[in-house]
């Protein structure tokens, strides 16, 4: 079972809530699809990691058969082509590897190289099998490594905890595409709504299962909580807003390793989140 | 020779526009026919690598010489292979900046930025 953890910004607790899901699931899989800045690794400290390089195809031309006629440039969704006259000019960080300008060039003047974006890292902490994701900086889009990781689990049966990168991007929507279920996270604020919502619609329109947890909780009205109310969206759990778990998760340390009461709480939640995803699989 | 200057709107009045890429129009002064032509940035509303398609607009409307207040990275790489020389204006004003231009007063543009790829 592959569950997605998402929300509409950073900050609010996907992280939080993943590696303590994964610590009170024991044996789990840690997918940290947050590319751009990996940072499950901090808490889960996995150990005898393997690493490798993620490689996507781009375009190079053969000056010599080039005639010049921009089909490529013309074709190319990303602008990644320029023809100057004289040469053929290929912008490798703007080229999304699709392959469409080699196929159409007539004079055959395209073939394609690799080139590494990033990697990706298998490690082991205790049960949890850690895979965790990076794109090199500088380069525009982490798909690839995304595409990658849920490569390595495809066949797991297992539980499977996809923390995913902040927003509503392409990135995210790749890290969902797979999941059976999708946990968004939410912080009780206005802002937070908005962040909420940005995610609600994407869930929806992936056609998803999904439930939230609101973070942060206060014993002050929650804007998130009204949103789930008026929406009729399950709320999975609630996590207090609180400056022991504040502490704890700065320093690295996974809660439901430190405290009974926190076990519980994401005991409690991975139940929840079990029960909901076994109603709509 | 053509000069090429990225404008705010179909009409010499608009004024240079402020970005290269996003620019909506390019007014493109032909030197020897004394008159210009507004020509549609089709690049302006795409979501990346908009410096390279629009550079490639000039390429395309044979462009000997850009006069823009900024210019990105990506923009410039095209823009210098092909040789089109690019001149910073001064003012909003596209009839004073090509006047400043063939009296020889504007100078290079010197600092090309980093370009807003992904913004």
């Amino acid at each position: 079972m592959k569950i997605a953890v998402l929300s509409g910004k950073g900050g609010t607790g996907k992280t939080f809530v993943s590696v303590n899901l994964a610590a009170v699931a024991k044996k789990s899989i840690y997918l940290d699809c947050d590319v751009e800045e990996p940072n499950g690794h901090l808490f889960l400290k996995p150990v005898d990691e393997d690493e490798k390089d993620i490689k996507v195809l781009i375009p190079f031309v053969d000056d010599r058969l080039c005639n010049g006629c921009k089909k490529c440039v013309d074709f190319c969704a990303f602008n990644a082509l320029a023809h100057t006259g004289t040469e053929l000019m290929i912008f490798e960080k703007i080229c999304h590897s699709c392959g469409g300008c080699k196929l159409l060039c007539p004079e055959k003047a395209l073939s394609e190289k690799e080139r590494v974006i990033g990697r990706i890292k298998k490690g082991r902490a205790g049960e949890i099998l850690v895979y965790t994701g990076i794109l090199n900086p500088g380069e525009a889009s982490g798909t690839m490594i995304i595409d990658a990781l849920l490569e390595e689990v495809k066949d797991e049966k297992g539980l499977i905890f996809i923390d995913a990168p902040p927003g509503s991007a392409c990135v995210v929507m790749e890290s969902i595409k797979d999941a059976d279920y999708c946990i968004l996270v939410a912080e009780p604020s206005i802002f937070g709504v908005h962040n909420l919502e940005m995610v609600h619609e994407l869930v929806e329109l992936f056609k998803k299962p999904f439930g939230v947890v609101l973070n942060k909780c206060t014993d002050k009205n929650n804007p998130s909580e009204v949103y789930c109310m008026e929406k009729g969206i399950k709320i999975l759990g609630r996590i207090p807003f609180s400056y022991e778990l504040g502490a704890l998760t700065s320093s690295g340390e996974i809660v439901v390793n430190q405290h009974k009461e926190y076990y519980e709480l994401f005991s409690g939640l991975l139940k929840e989140v079990q029960d909901e995803a076994t109603a709509h699989s | 020779m053509k000069i090429a200057i990225p404008v705010n709107d179909n009409n010499l009045k608009s004024g240079v526009s402020a970005s290269y890429g996003r620019a909506p129009y390019y007014y493109i002064y032909d030197e020897e026919l004394k008159d210009g032509v507004f020509v549609e940035n089709l690049a302006a509303s795409d979501s990346g690598g908009v410096g390279v398609k629009a550079a490639q607009i000039l390429v395309d409307h044979s462009v000997e010489v850009l006069l823009t207040p900024r210019l990105g990275d990506h923009a410039a790489a095209v823009l210098k292979k092909a040789e089109i020389t690019i001149k910073k204006t001064s003012g909003e004003s596209v009839e004073e900046n090509l006047k400043d231009y063939l009296e020889g007063k504007l100078e290079s543009l010197s600092e090309i930025h980093a370009g807003l790829h992904g913004n």
